[in-house]
């Protein structure tokens, strides 16, 4: 198989990373690389075999549902590269 | 006392204990030769002065009940630490500042450990060189220009190069593992389960488990038993019983069978990790071990499982970096444009490359062919130990195809550089616990070390292997401070 360049940018717009033609390129070139050793995977067939979601044989333990922790608001939004009194503040979503 | 910094943890401990050394005066060694060690790049945060404060303030009230009595270490900087900055070696959380502690430092802490400050690690976790590090590369002490593993490469140099006496890093496919194997110290991946992930920076979470790094297997035997403990906080914790692994190693190990599995002898491996094997195979037999055949038939297809889980999970969990409520941010003309220059921006090239695979193989019409394929091929690796472990206790296997390499040596092809962890993956995959130990020197003099790999939370098990192997390997590490000057 080969990812072309409109594949990579495809895959671009999907991850929210920007991708200019140059970059575009040497992410083809080294994920046709990666995929190549991949694509190993096909000598095996595997029609019959459960897929392994977790290798933790163990099922989850219920908890009752109540609140642990209390007013974390100045904790949440201290981190936030820009904010405004409680809130996080981006770029105007609707003209 | 000019000597303490080469003082292993149970010494150390022993010393304080015993109050022949106070922890100010341990504290204070250990920060000045890490002071004179800043070449090797191993820090990326300091906390030098809160350390001093700390330990002053343990020597003035004493708990020497505690596993860690006043105990100086640095710890990788995956782990999240209250009011410390906490980087995963990225820039896009170059200023994140967590408001929580992690419950496996929180462990550490509790047993009255001191904070000294934050490791270098390839970033997010993602390398095998820490050449990844947005904080740049990290010197092996073993030799100039070599790498120090990775992608725990802060932790493993920090340990060989004895600026920190213990210290704890994380294993996704082998960064525990592979690192301590280049630098000659002793590395454990726990069980998957053991060690709580709450407040560790998530790379694949299915796979990604904190372990202890240390010169020897006691000491690591100790810290073990401070970080693994249930917690409600990680649904994937398991509940199960733990051993104390310090007070409960042996080397008595007479009887237990070891396998030897014949996949792990891959084309292209050198000579000398052959003859390393064989040796480690001749010193379970001195310590009374039983040596077994045994088939892994499918650990060719582990790397290539690996390379679609890991950044399946790496897509999905590194999506929470959109500038938005932590970390760097690039502005944009629009929301879109903000998020996608600030992850482009913000993420380096091997992050951005994952989380590429890992969309791709998670995109619609790809699920199928790529990643639950990968989830069955895991399914069947699992089978391959299960099976293995109906006939033997441990499986012993070289932790790395070859020595450490220099630095920028692997850097422009991904693929040579993910066939470091060859040996390492299946564990991960697995669940499994495993062990690297350093067991000799290449025809350069560089550490090679041997992995025991174990059952399902039998952690004790492969430390007491590992124990008594040790004594019979009697490695020397070669550091001869070449960054001094």
């Amino acid at each position: 198989m080969s990812i072309d360049l409109k594949t990579i940018k495809h895959i671009s717009k999907l991850s929210r990373i920007s991708v200019d033609e140059k970059k575009a390129e040497k992410l083809a070139g080294d994920l046709n690389s990666i995929f190549d050793f991949i694509e190993k995977l096909n000598e095996l067939k595997t029609d019959n075999v459960e897929p392994l979601t977790s290798v933790a044989e163990t099922t989850l333990k219920l908890r009752s549902d109540e609140v642990k922790s209390k007013n974390l608001r100045e904790q949440v939004i201290k981190n936030s590269p820009k904010e405004n009194e409680d809130y996080f503040v981006v770029p105007k979503v609707i003209e | 006392m000019s000597d303490i910094t080469k003082q292993s943890l149970s010494e150390l401990v022993e010393n304080i204990k015993n109050k022949k050394i106070s922890s100010s005066e341990v504290t204070k060694a250990f920060i000045e030769r890490s002071e004179k060690s800043k070449e090797l790049n191993a820090y990326i945060t300091e906390d030098y002065s809160n350390a001093l404060n700390k330990a002053k303030q343990f020597d003035e009230k004493p708990n020497l009940d505690l596993k860690l009595p006043g105990i100086p270490m640095a710890v990788k900087d995956l782990f999240c630490t209250k009011d410390i900055r906490t980087t995963a070696g990225s820039k896009i959380l170059n200023n994140f500042v967590p408001t929580y502690e992690s419950t496996v430092t929180q462990n550490i802490w509790n047993e009255g450990a001191i904070l000294m400050g934050k490791l270098n690690c390839d970033e997010f976790a993602m390398g095998s060189s820490n050449e990844t590090s947005f904080f740049g590369n990290v010197q092996n002490p073993i030799d100039k220009n070599l790498v120090p593993g990775g992608s725990s490469g802060g932790s493993s140099s920090a340990v060989a190069a004895q600026l920190t006496p213990i210290t704890i890093g994380t294993d996704t496919g082998g960064s525990i593992r592979q690192p301590a194997s280049f630098t000659g110290t002793v590395g454990l991946k726990p069980t998957y389960g053991s060690c709580s992930r709450y407040g560790i920076v998530a790379f694949a979470s299915s796979l990604d488990q904190a372990g202890p790094m240390a010169q020897n297997v006691k000491d690591c035997a100790l810290l073990q038993e401070v970080i693994s403990s249930y917690d409600e906080k990680d649904s994937t914790s398991i509940d199960f019983k733990r051993n104390d692994y310090s007070k409960e190693l042996t080397k008595d190990i007479k009887g237990k069978k070891i396998g030897i599995p014949k996949e792990y002898r891959v084309d292209g491996m050198p000579k000398e990790i052959e003859d390393l094997w064989k040796k480690g195979i001749e010193y379970a037999k001195d310590c009374g071990a039983e040596i077994i055949d045994i088939s892994l038939p499918h650990t060719n297809y582990a790397l290539p499982t690996y390379y679609i889980v890991a950044p399946a999970e790496a897509s999905s969990n590194l999506a929470r970096y959109d500038g938005v409520k932590y970390g760097f941010r690039a502005e944009g003309e629009n929301l879109i444009d903000m998020y996608e220059k600030t992850r482009s921006e913000g993420f380096g090239a091997e992050v951005q490359r994952r989380i590429m695979i890992g969309t791709y193989v998670l995109s619609s019409g790809y699920y199928d062919a790529y990643y639950l394929k990968a989830q069955k091929v895991r399914k069947l690796i699992k089978n391959d130990f299960d099976d293995a472990y109906e006939k033997v206790d441990a499986i012993l296997t070289p932790s790395t195809p070859s020595s450490a390499f220099k630095i920028g040596e692997k850097t422009n092809d991904p693929v040579s550089m993910y066939l470091n962890d060859i040996f390492t993956v299946p564990v991960n995959l697995a669940g499994l616990p495993g062990i690297s130990i350093p067991a000799g020197h290449d025809a350069k003099g560089y550490p090679l070390g041997l992995q025991i790999i174990g059952k399902a939370f039998d952690e004790q098990n492969i430390l007491n292997i590992a124990y008594a192997m040790e004594e019979k390997i009697n490695f020397k590490n070669n550091i001869t401070d070449w960054w001094i000057k």
